[in-house]
């Protein structure tokens, strides 16, 4: 039976984006009275992996890194269908960035064991760096496909993926075990059922610490990171109005000045 | 101290509901407003989504759950389609007699597919003669060798021309004071569901009337000890019925306090959002306090049914206070929106419509007085 591991981060309901802050000084997200939800894209992940699971029979584990809080969003993917549950939690593994998220759950799909497949979601709609599951693979020393919008042969070993590619799409030949990154088009995840949150009653959260995965707290969280927030700022729009006078063609002629001096045609 | 927070399991219920309301029933909204009719794929959501199922046993295939868990989904939904979740409230008060006076062969029956959606139910008590009072019902009954033979006219029936089984009550043409309750199925020669009324809100929710011809009940579908009928019904409508009222009108402030804040924060006056005045600061405040309040009330007689399988009295109080709450949340995001307001582009519009239904279901403020007047005096 085919082992699948699917990475979920848990991040602020992005219904609720516009009450997100950033700290000032620490230049990070405000979480506070926001609530967290499974990554959208971390949906898609989980939904591909289920629908293996219903259709060639799979095991499949969540591993997620986290505060304890960020249990809640494993247990949800529990009762979604998942079979395991993993949430790598301590407070060494605090602010870390895209690099050592990866080095930290790349560990703990080590620490898991044999697996087949790796699912991530394409993004994080915090973050959204598109790096930890590239990132990830290469950790692991497995091939990886980003973007991909369709399994087109999912038995055996070899598959054929398609994948988005610039403007246009490729279609990948692959071995496994690899990873995916998944992009939103690859299915419609199924919304959480009463039936399903009734059968996660029985189905467990092991929580590793920075112990349990034997890594140095160098390599982890904000030590291990080393991406350095220069500064942010928050981008400003606004709305102005402009009556063009004069003839039809000097009408045109000033519309065409706008809109090339505004980068909208060239 | 008591511990007032949900569990972790009821939050993800709540969240499992809110993403069926959000994905499942809100695309249904419109075209029922518009056509004032049941949808089938809306229905058929519901049963797969096993909203149906929420407090049938499991072992006839319902997923066992209290009153808990059915007040939080029905809040959600309502949030979302207070004509969904009335429809929704009603299956559960035609299954909830079958549940607690039924026999093993009408359990078996019966709810395995008003669990999954494939037979929807109702309860039909009401008559222009007898709703809050059913002794003045006068659709009777007679015994007829093994069967029953029903004579009569019900009216105000939630899901009337949708329902496949029905519950409900006649009283004896012999004793007035003996009452049965039976199950109907649809399709029984005599039966028939006849005039659809237009509400004035919760479109798209199913209204009417039934007409009892003659109608020939055989035996095993007498619900209960014959001549004692009012007591099935009373059971469903005292704690589904008023516990599921409960869950519309939480939906219904919940919405219309989301809808206010919404537009207060948008809506510039003076140069600021009319948030920042203090007397729609006041507004908003006190559908807060009412929203918080009838949680309370609500929730409470819902954990207490779970505990010990009875709250009518609770529920009475927290029918009162949230749909005489509902009413007034309304009202207020209407005078929030001013003349947005009297636009049925605005959802506040369709929340004062839905509103005045709200308060007159499974009995008016001024019964619920009557029953908390009598619980409390003894």
């Amino acid at each position: 039976m085919m082992n699948i591991v699917v990475c979920v981060k848990a991040v602020p309901d992005p219904k609720m984006a516009d009450k997100i802050k950033i700290d000032p000084v620490t230049k990070t997200l405000v979480r506070e009275n926001i609530d967290l939800v499974i990554n959208p894209l971390d949906r898609n992940a989980l939904e591909a992996a289920l629908q293996l699971k219903k259709t060639n029979g799979a095991h499949i584990t969540v591993l997620s890194m986290g505060p304890p809080m960020a249990g809640n969003i494993v247990k949800e993917c529990l009762a979604l269908g998942a079979d395991t549950g993993i949430l790598l939690s301590d407070r060494a593994f605090g602010g870390a960035d895209a690099y050592a998220t990866a080095y930290t759950l790349a560990k703990g799909i080590e620490k898991i064991g044999a697996f087949d497949v790796v699912f991530c979601g394409m993004a994080s709609s915090d973050g959204a760096t598109e790096w930890v599951g590239p990132q990830v693979a290469t950790f692991l020393r497995i091939p990886v496909v980003t973007m991909v919008h369709e399994l087109i042969e999912d038995e055996g070993a070899d598959w054929l993926v398609r994948a988005a590619w610039e403007e246009g799409y490729r279609k990948v030949a692959i071995r496994l075990p690899a990873l995916f990154t998944v992009a939103r088009d690859l299915n419609q995840p199924k919304n959480l059922s009463f039936s399903g949150i009734l059968k996660a009653r029985k189905k467990e959260i092991t929580s590793w610490s920075i112990d349990d995965l034997g890594v140095s707290p160098d390599s982890v969280g904000c030590k291990g990171s080393p991406t350095i927030v220069g500064d942010f700022g928050t981008l400003e729009t606004g709305r102005s109005v402009e009556f063009l006078e004069g003839t039809a063609e000097e009408k045109a002629e000033r519309l065409v000045q706008i809109l090339t001096d505004s980068g909208a045609i060239a | 101290m008591i511990d007032f927070t949900f569990t972790e399991e009821q939050e993800m219920f709540r969240k499992a509901a809110r993403e069926f309301a959000e994905t499942q029933v809100a695309p249904y909204v419109a075209e029922m407003e518009k056509t004032a009719k049941v949808p089938a794929g809306l229905v058929k959501a519901l049963g797969e989504a096993e909203m149906m199922a929420i407090t049938i046993p499991e072992n006839y295939g319902g997923l066992g759950l209290g009153y808990t868990a059915r007040l939080i989904a029905l809040e959600e939904i309502s949030r979302v389609s207070v004509a969904t979740a009335m429809m929704l409230q009603v299956f559960a008060l035609g299954i909830e007699p079958i549940i607690l006076f039924g026999t093993e062969e009408q359990k078996q029956k019966y709810l395995p597919g008003l669990a999954t959606g494939e037979r929807l139910g109702t309860a039909a008590v009401t008559e222009a003669t007898g709703g809050s009072d059913p002794t003045g019902i006068r659709t009777t009954y007679r015994k007829d060798g093994d069967d029953y033979i029903v004579n009569g006219r019900k009216c105000f029936i939630t899901n009337a021309h949708i329902a496949d089984t029905l519950t409900i009550l006649a009283k004896s043409e012999d004793d007035p004071k003996a009452f049965c309750a039976f199950i109907v199925e649809k399709g029984m020669e005599g039966f028939r569901a006849t005039h659809e009324e237009h509400k004035v809100g919760m479109r798209g929710c199913n209204t009417g009337e039934l007409s009892f011809e003659d109608l020939r009940i055989p035996k095993e579908n007498l619900l209960g000890e014959e001549g004692k009928g009012l007591k099935v019904t009373m059971a469903a409508i005292g704690d589904v019925g008023r516990g599921g009222m409960v869950g519309c009108a939480l939906g219904l402030q919940a919405a219309c306090l989301a809808e206010s804040v919404k537009f207060a924060n948008e809506r510039i006056l003076y140069g600021k959002p009319i948030s920042k005045l203090a007397t729609i600061q006041s507004k908003i405040a006190e559908m807060r306090i009412d929203l918080e309040a009838g949680r309370l009330l609500g929730y409470r007689a819902a954990a207490q049914h779970d505990a010990t399988g009875r709250a009518s009295n609770e529920f009475a109080v927290a029918k009162y206070f949230t749909t005489e709450a509902a009413q007034k949340a309304a009202k207020i995001a209407v005078d929030i929106h001013g003349g947005y307001g009297c636009m049925e582009e605005y959802a506040v519009s369709k929340y004062l419509r839905d509103a005045a239904v709200v308060g007159p279901s499974a009995g008016t403020s001024e019964i619920m007085k009557v029953i908390i007047a009598r619980w409390t005096l003894g």
